[in-house]
C-alpha cells in the first residue's frame, strides 16, 4: 500500500521525523505550535496505525517467510563490493509487518499521540523537547517495522539518544545519574547484540538474484531458515555451543530494555527521574521492544537455543514477576512503585513466551500491549499527581478520593487493571499467559508458584490505592484541583481500550493468531529437528 | 414458556443491573430518580423476571445451554482448531437462585433507601449494588469455568468497594483490602485447578469437561490430579465462603453498611462458594469430597465457638453466618448435595432478615445516641442494648422469627434443610466411619441455638442499658420494617415443603438432585441412591436429637440470659482462658497479621535493600571500580577511606594469591622452596602493582610507567652507558658475575 509512491510502513515511521524537521523550523517563541504540529504528526500516525489495521490481512503469517509480511517495502540500502574483511556488504532498506509487530505498531502509535499530549505543560525549551520526541518515535516505529537487522539495530540504536537527552535534560534531580545509567546500560547491551548480529551476518548467505554470486546478509527472514547458513560457519551446527552463547548475547542485550531481572536496576531510576510523557513512552513501548526482539528474532533465527533454554527464561519469569512485585509494595514512591510493578507486569510476558505454545505466546503478546496501556495510564496519574503535589512520597497523602473524585474514578480503573481484574485487559493477558505456561510440562510448577504474583500483584495495588485515596486528606492538600480536561483527554482514550479489550479481546487475537501459531510451529519444528540432527 | 425466551429472559436479567450501574455512576448524583429508585425498580423488574424463569425451568427436565465463541486461537499447532467459547446454563440449581439474587438485592435496595438515607455518597453506593448483582448473576448463570472466575472476581471488587464504601475510616479501608486480598489467596488456588482442567480438556465448559472425565480422559492420567483439581477448585470457595483457613476476612467485612452485610455477606456473595461446590460437584472424588466436608466442620466449629464469646451484634451474625456456611460445605462434602442448596437457600431469606434486623436496631440506635449527642456508645455493642422488644415491635417479632429458624425449630425453615444435612453426616459417618463430623455438627446445632438466643434476649429483652437513650428508641420506616416482614415470611416451613418435618418432600429438593458423579467408579462417592436411602434411615435420628440439642442450648440461653440463674460472667470467670481465646477470634488475626503479612513485608524490605544494594550496587560497582581504574581508588574512595582500605587489603591478597597459584602452574607440580621464592616475589609485583593502581590509577599508569618508560629509555641509555663503560674496563670477574646472572635467568624462565 502505497502514499504518494512511498509506502505506509515508511510514511508512519518517518513521518516524525518530518515533525521533527518542521519544530526546528518554526520560530524558537511559538510554543505552541510546536505542540500542535507534535500532537498533529501523532494523530496523523495513530490514523495511519487505523488504516493498517483496517488493511491487516488476519491470514497472513509472516514470520519466516517473506510472502506472509504485509505491507513489505524492500530497497537496496548499503551495497559496497570489497570491503575489508566483510567482502560484498550488502544492507537492505526492508520493512514488513505480521501479526506480532502490527499489534507494536499501533501501540507505539497511540503511546507517542499520547505522550505528546501529556507533554503540553513541558516548558524547557520546547523546541528540542519536541524535536527529540518525535525522532524518539520515529526510532521506535523503526524498530517494529524492519526485518534486515542491521536496520533494526540502527533504529534500535537511534532511540537511545533522544532517550538520554529527554530524561539527562528534562528529567528530575537525579536526571543526570539515571540518563547516563540508562544510555550504558542499553549500550551495553548493545554491544552483546552487535556481537550476535556480526556472527549472523558471517554464517548466513543468500544468493543475490541480480548478479547470482553469494552474498552474507543481515535479512532476518533468511537468518530463519537454516538451510541459508554457511556449512562449517560458526552459527551452523545447530545446537553447538556457539550458537548457544549466541542466543545468550543476544538475550542480554533484549533482556536489558525488557528489563529481565538482574539487568532491571536501570528502570526504576529512569523512570522516577523521566517527565511524566517519558516514562509514558518509556514503559508503554520501549521496555516491549526488548520482548519483542526476543520474539522477532531469538525465537525464530535460534529454536534450538530457545527450547534449551526453555526452563532458564520462565523462570526468569517468575522472578520478575515475584520479585518487581515484592519490591514494588517495599517503596514509599509512588513513580518507583509503577516502575516496580512494570518489571513484575513484564515477567508475565516473559513467562507467557517461554511457554513456547499459542495461548502462551498470545497471553504474552497481549500483556505487551495491555501493559503498555495500562502501565501508560498508571503513569500519566502519577504525573497528574505529581503536577499539583510535587512529591510522589505515598505516605504523604490520603482522602484524594474525595477530593478528586474524576481522577480518582479513572484511577480505579487503571489500578484494578493493573491487579488483572476481569473485565478489563490485564486479566485477559495474564490469565492467556498463565494457562498457556501451565499447559507447557517443563515449566508447570513455575507457573504454578508464579501464581503468587497476583496475590502480591493485588496487595501492594490496594495499598497504594489506600495510602492515596482513601482515608482523610492531609490539611495541605485540601486545595489539590481536580484533574483537568486536557489530562482527562490522555487517559479515557486508554480507558476505553482497556475496558474493550477486557470484555472482547478477540479483535486483537484475530490480528496476530496466524502469526503466532506459525511461531510456534518454527520454534518446536526447528527444535525437534536439532533433537533428531544431534 | 420456551427455550430461547428463557434464555433471553435471563440475559436481561444478567444484563439489566450492568446497564444500571453505568447509568448510576455516571447520572446518579445529578438526578435523585437515578440515585436510588430506578436501581431498586430494575431489580425487581429482575426479580420478576426471575420468577418466570425459575417457574419456566421447572417445567423443563433438562438444562438449558446457549454458548457463543468469544475468541478464536485459529490452527494451533498439535492441538488443532482451537476456540474458547463461553456461555450460560439454566438448569434448576441457577433458575432458583436467581430468584434468591434478586430477591435479597431487591429487597435489600429497598431496606437502603431507608437505612442509608442521607449517606454521604448515597448516590455512588446503589451503583455498587447494581455491579455486585450483576456479577453475582453471572456467577449463577455461568455454564463455564471461565466466566466463573470472571464473575468470582468481580464480585470480590463489589465486596471491596462497598466493605470500604466509609472508606474515611481506616478500619473499614483495611477490612475492604483484607476481604480482597484473602479472597485473592483462594482465587490463585482456584485459578490453578482451572489451569488443570483447561490442560487436559481445552475447554472451560462444566458440561464438556463432565462429559470428558465421564468418558475416562482424566487429568494427567491419574485419579490423584483429579482430587487435586477438585480441591484446588474447591480453593475459591475457601477464600468467598469464608472456609477456614481464610475465613478472618468476613467478619472485618462487617465494617460495610449493614445492607451490604446482609446481601453480599451473608446471602448470596458468601454462599458463592457453596454454589461452586455444587455446580463442580459431578467431578469431585470421594477424597476431595472428604477433605471439603472436613473444612466445613472445621469452619463451623471455630465459628461457632467465637460467636459464643462475641458482643457486637453484627460480629455475632458474622461468625453465625461462618458457621452456617460450614454446615452447607458439610452438606455437600458428605454427598447431601439437596440438603447444602437447600439450606443455602433457607439461610438467605433468614440470614439476610437477621442482618436487615440488626440493621434495624443499629440504625434506631444510632440515632438515638446521635439524638443524645453521645459519639461513645457504641451502637453496635449489645451490652448496651436490651428491651428493645417494646420500642420495636416489628423487628422483634421477625427477629424471633429469624432466630427460630436458625436455631432450627420445626415449622420454620432452617429446620428443614439443616435437618437434612445433619441426617447427611449420620448417613457419612454410617457409610464411611468419619463420625466426628455428625458428633461435631450436633454440638454446633445446639451451639448456634444457644448464641442466638443469647443475642436475641440482650438485645429485645431485659432492661436498657441507659434509660434516656431508651426513650429516643424508634421503630424503623415502613422501607426498612416491609422487607423485614417479607424475610420472616419466607422463613416458614410452608415456601419450601409442606411437610413441616420433612424438608426432603418439598418441591425445592425435588427441584435439585444430586448429580451422578462422572469420576472413576474407583475414587468416587457412595452413589446417591444408596446415600439418600441411608439419610432416609437416619431423617428420624437426625431430627430426634438435632431437636434435643437445640433445646439444651435455647434453655441455658434462657437461664443464662434471661432468668439469670447462671452468671455468664462467672462462668467467663471460671474458665479465663478459654474465653480470651474465643473473644480474640482465637487469635487467628493476630497469626496471620505477624507471620503472613509481617513476614511479606519484612521480606520486602530485604529485598528493596538487596536490590538497591546488591544488584544495583553490581551496576553502580561497575561503574565505580571503572573510574577507580582510570583515576586510582585513593581519590575516589577518599570520602570513605574504610572501603579503600578493605579494598587496598584485599587487592593484595587476591594479588597475591593469583601470582602464587600462576607461578606455582607456571612450574609444574614438582614445586620447591625457589618457586616459592618467585611466587613471594610476584605477589610482592601484583602488590606493587595493586598499590599504584590504588595511588595512580590507569591515568597513573599512562602517566608514569608508559611515559616513565619512554623517559626512562633516554634516561636507562645513558646510565647503562656509563655501566658499561664501567665494567669494560677489562676486570673479567665482572663479566663472569654478568654472565652467571644472565644463565641464572634464563635457567629460571626454560624451567
Amino acid at each position: 500500500m502505497h502514499i504518494l509512491g512511498l509506502g505506509i510502513l515508511s510514511w508512519i515511521t518517518f513521518l516524525p521525523v518530518l515533525g521533527m524537521i518542521i519544530v526546528l523550523l518554526l520560530p524558537k517563541e511559538n510554543k505552541n505550535a510546536m505542540r500542535w504540529t507534535t500532537l498533529g504528526i501523532t494523530v496523523f500516525q495513530v490514523l495511519l496505525a487505523v488504516v493498517i489495521y483496517m488493511k491487516f490481512d488476519r491470514g497472513m503469517a509472516g514470520i519466516n517467510t517473506m510472502e506472509g509480511f504485509q505491507f513489505i517495502e524492500k530497497a537496496k540500502w548499503i551495497d559496497i563490493n570489497s570491503v575489508t574483511w566483510f567482502g560484498r556488504v550488502s544492507i537492505e532498506y526492508f520493512l514488513g509487518i505480521d501479526g506480532i509487530s502490527v499489534l507494536m505498531v499501533i501501540l507505539t502509535a497511540i503511546i507517542s499521540c499520547v505522550a505528546v499530549s501529556a507533554s503540553w505543560g513541558i516548558e524547557k525549551s520546547v523546541k528540542g523537547y519536541m524535536a527529540l520526541l518525535l525522532l524518539l518515535d520515529t526510532g521506535m516505529m523503526g524498530v517494529f517495522v524492519s526485518l534486515d537487522f542491521f536496520l533494526f539495530y540502527v533504529f534500535w540504536e537511534i532511540m537511545l539518544l533522544p532517550m538520554y537527552f529527554l530524561i539527562g535534560v528534562w528529567g528530575g534531580p537525579r536526571r543526570e545519574y539515571a540518563a547516563i545509567k540508562f544510555f550504558l546500560y542499553t549500550l551495553f547491551g548493545s554491544v552483546l547484540m552487535l556481537l550476535a548480529m556480526l556472527a549472523l551476518y558471517f554464517s548466513v548467505t543468500t544468493i543475490d538474484p541480480a548478479s547470482g554470486e553469494k552474498v552474507h546478509t543481515f535479512n532476518m527472514l533468511a537468518m530463519m531458515n537454516h538451510a541459508n547458513f554457511e556449512p562449517g560457519s560458526i552459527l551452523a551446527t545447530i545446537g553447538s555451543s556457539a550458537r548457544y552463547l549466541a542466543f545468550v548475547a543476544l538475550f542480554i542485550g533484549f533482556a536489558i530494555k525488557v528489563p529481565i531481572f538482574p539487568f532491571h536496576t536501570w528502570l526504576p531510576d529512569a523512570h522516577v527521574e523521566a517527565p511524566t510523557a517519558i516514562s509514558v513512552i518509556l514503559a508503554g513501548v520501549l521496555l516491549k521492544m526488548g520482548t519483542y526482539g526476543i520474539l522477532r528474532i531469538s525465537f525464530p533465527i535460534f529454536p534450538d537455543a530457545t527450547v534449551y533454554f526453555q526452563v532458564p527464561l520462565a523462570i526468569l519469569g517468575f522472578i520478575n514477576i515475584v520479585y518487581g512485585a515484592l519490591c514494588a509494595m517495599a517503596q514509599d514512591d509512588f513513580k518507583k512503585l509503577i516502575a516496580y510493578s512494570s518489571i513484575s507486569h513484564m515477567g508475565i510476558v516473559i513467562l507467557g513466551m517461554s511457554a513456547l505454545n499459542t495461548q502462551g505466546v498470545i497471553g504474552g503478546v497481549m500483556q505487551m500491549f495491555n501493559h503498555g496501556t495500562i502501565t501508560a495510564m498508571l503513569f500519566l496519574i502519577v504525573g497528574v499527581l505529581y503536577d499539583r503535589a510535587h512529591t510522589r512520597g505515598l505516605n504523604e497523602f490520603g482522602g484524594l478520593m474525595n477530593q478528586m473524585p474524576k481522577y480518582s474514578g479513572i484511577m480505579t480503573i487503571a489500578f484494578f487493571a493493573a491487579l488483572g481484574l476481569p473485565g478489563l485487559s490485564g486479566f485477559i493477558s495474564e490469565a492467556f499467559a498463565f494457562l498457556g505456561a501451565f499447559q507447557a510440562p517443563s515449566i508447570r510448577t513455575i507457573t504454578i508458584i508464579s501464581t503468587i504474583g497476583i496475590v502480591l500483584t493485588a496487595a501492594y495495588m490496594l495499598w497504594t490505592l489506600q495510602r492515596l485515596f482513601l482515608g482523610s486528606i492531609p490539611e495541605k492538600w485540601k486545595t489539590l484541583p481536580d484533574i483537568n480536561n486536557r489530562e482527562l483527554f490522555t487517559l479515557i482514550p486508554l480507558a476505553i481500550i482497556v475496558i474493550f479489550l477486557g470484555i472482547y479481546p478477540a479483535p486483537m487475537i484475530d490480528l496476530m493468531s496466524t502469526s503466532v501459531n506459525a511461531l510456534v510451529d518454527i520454534v518446536n519444528k526447528g527444535a525437534a529437528t536439532a533433537m533428531i540432527g544431534q | 414458556m420456551n427455550e430461547q425466551t428463557l434464555i433471553n429472559l435471563s440475559l436481561a436479567i444478567l444484563l439489566l443491573p450492568i446497564a444500571s450501574f453505568v447509568i448510576q455512576i455516571f447520572f446518579g448524583k445529578k438526578v435523585s430518580f437515578l440515585s436510588d429508585k430506578f436501581g431498586t425498580a430494575i431489580l425487581f423488574i429482575c426479580l420478576a423476571m426471575s420468577l418466570a424463569v425459575m417457574f419456566g425451568k421447572l417445567g423443563i427436565e433438562e438444562p438449558i445451554i446457549t454458548s457463543f465463541q468469544w475468541v478464536d486461537f485459529g490452527n494451533v499447532p498439535v492441538l488443532g482448531h482451537l476456540t474458547i467459547d463461553l456461555g450460560f446454563t439454566i438448569d434448576n440449581l441457577s433458575a432458583i437462585m436467581l430468584v434468591v439474587v434478586t430477591l435479597v438485592s431487591s429487597l435489600v435496595h429497598l431496606f437502603s433507601i431507608g437505612y442509608m438515607h442521607g449517606d454521604v455518597r448515597y448516590s455512588r453506593y446503589f451503583a455498587y449494588l447494581s455491579i455486585f448483582t450483576f456479577s453475582m448473576l453471572m456467577i449463577v448463570l455461568t455454564g463455564n469455568f471461565f466466566l466463573m472466575y470472571v464473575g468470582w472476581e468481580l464480585v470480590g471488587l463489589s465486596s471491596y468497594l462497598l466493605i470500604g464504601h466509609w472508606y474515611e475510616k481506616k478500619s473499614a479501608s483495611n477490612a475492604a483490602m483484607k476481604a480482597f486480598i484473602v479472597n485473592r489467596i483462594g482465587d490463585i488456588g482456584m485459578f490453578t485447578g482451572i489451569m488443570i482442567l483447561y490442560y487436559t480438556f481445552h475447554t472451560f465448559g462444566f458440561k464438556e469437561i463432565f462429559e470428558a472425565i465421564g468418558s475416562g480422559n482424566i487429568p494427567m492420567g491419574s485419579e490423584k490430579w483429579l482430587t487435586a483439581a477438585g480441591i484446588l477448585v474447591f480453593c475459591g470457595a475457601i477464600g468467598k465462603s469464608a472456609q477456614f483457613p481464610l475465613h478472618v476476612w468476613l467478619p472485618d467485612a462487617m465494617e460495610g453498611p449493614t445492607p451490604v452485610s446482609a446481601l453480599i455477606h451473608a446471602a448470596t456473595m458468601v454462599a458463592a462458594g457453596v454454589y461452586l461446590v455444587a455446580r463442580t460437584f459431578p467431578m469431585m472424588t470421594a477424597d476431595a469430597l472428604t477433605v471439603i466436608a472436613y473444612i466445613g466442620t472445621i469452619t463451623a466449629f471455630i465459628s461457632a465457638t467465637i460467636a459464643v464469646a462475641q458482643n457486637d451484634i453484627k460480629k455475632v451474625l458474622a461468625y453465625s453466618t461462618v458457621s452456617q456456611l460450614g454446615y452447607m460445605v458439610v452438606g455437600l462434602g458428605v454427598g447431601a448435595y439437596t440438603a447444602g442448596f437447600f439450606h443455602l437457600v433457607t439461610h438467605a431469606m433468614f440470614k439476610a432478615g437477621l442482618f436487615l434486623g440488626s440493621g434495624s436496631v443499629i440504625h434506631a440506635m444510632h440515632h438515638a445516641t446521635h439524638h443524645m449527642h453521645d459519639h461513645h456508645t457504641d451502637p453496635q455493642d449489645m451490652r448496651n442494648m436490651g428491651g428493645l422488644k417494646n420500642k420495636m415491635p416489628i423487628t422483634f417479632k421477625v427477629f424471633l422469627i429469624y432466630t427460630a429458624a436458625i436455631s432450627g425449630i420445626p415449622l420454620f425453615s432452617g429446620f428443614l434443610s439443616k435437618d437434612m444435612i445433619l441426617a447427611g453426616t449420620l448417613a457419612f459417618g454410617n457409610t464411611t466411619g468419619h463420625w466426628i463430623i455428625p458428633i461435631t455438627m450436633f454440638f454446633i446445632a445446639g451451639l448456634t441455638a444457644f448464641y442466638m438466643c443469647r443475642m436475641l434476649f440482650l438485645t429485645f429483652f431485659g432492661n436498657h442499658a441507659d434509660a434516656h437513650r431508651y426513650e429516643h428508641i424508634h421503630e424503623s420506616p415502613k422501607v426498612m420494617t416491609i422487607p423485614l416482614l417479607i424475610f420472616a415470611t419466607l422463613s416458614f416451613w410452608i415456601f419450601f415443603s409442606f411437610n413441616p418435618l420433612d424438608g426432603a418432600s418439598g418441591w425445592l429438593a425435588k427441584a435439585v438432585e444430586r448429580p451422578e458423579s462422572v469420576v472413576p467408579a474407583t475414587s468416587a462417592a457412595i452413589g446417591p441412591h444408596e446415600f439418600e436411602e441411608e439419610m432416609h434411615h437416619e431423617h428420624y435420628v437426625a431430627m430426634g436429637l438435632s431437636l434435643l440439642v437445640a433445646a439444651i442450648g435455647i434453655l441455658i440461653a434462657y437461664l443464662t440470659y434471661y432468668k439469670k440463674s447462671i452468671s455468664a460472667d462467672a462462668v467467663a470467670a471460671k474458665l479465663p482462658g478459654m474465653h480470651k481465646f474465643l473473644y480474640n477470634k482465637w487469635y487467628f488475626d493476630e497469626l496471620y497479621g505477624s507471620v503472613v503479612v509481617g513476614g511479606t513485608l519484612a521480606f520486602t524490605r530485604v529485598l528493596r535493600w538487596i536490590d538497591t544494594y546488591i544488584v544495583d550496587g553490581m551496576v553502580n560497582g561497575t561503574a565505580t571500580w571503572t573510574k577507580a581504574m582510570v583515576f586510582g581508588y585513593s581519590k575516589n574512595w577518599k570520602e570513605k577511606p574504610v572501603n579503600a582500605k578493605i579494598f587496598l587489603l584485599g587487592g593484595l591478597f587476591v594479588a597475591g594469591v593469583v601470582t602464587a597459584f600462576s607461578f606455582r602452574w607456571l612450574m609444574g607440580v614438582e614445586a620447591g622452596f625457589i618457586h616459592l621464592v618467585w611466587s613471594g616475589l610476584g605477589a610482592l609485583c601484583a602488590g606493587l602493582l595493586t598499590f599504584f593502581m590504588f595511588y595512580g590509577g590507569a591515568g597513573g599508569f599512562d602517566k608514569f610507567v608508559v611515559d616513565g618508560l619512554v623517559n626512562g629509555v633516554a634516561y636507562a641509555s645513558g646510565f647503562f652507558g656509563i655501566l658499561f663503560r664501567k665494567t669494560q674496563t677489562g676486570k673479567v670477574q665482572t663479566y663472569i658475575m654478568l654472565a652467571l646472572l644472565g644463565m641464572m635467568i634464563i635457567f629460571f624462565m626454560m624451567k
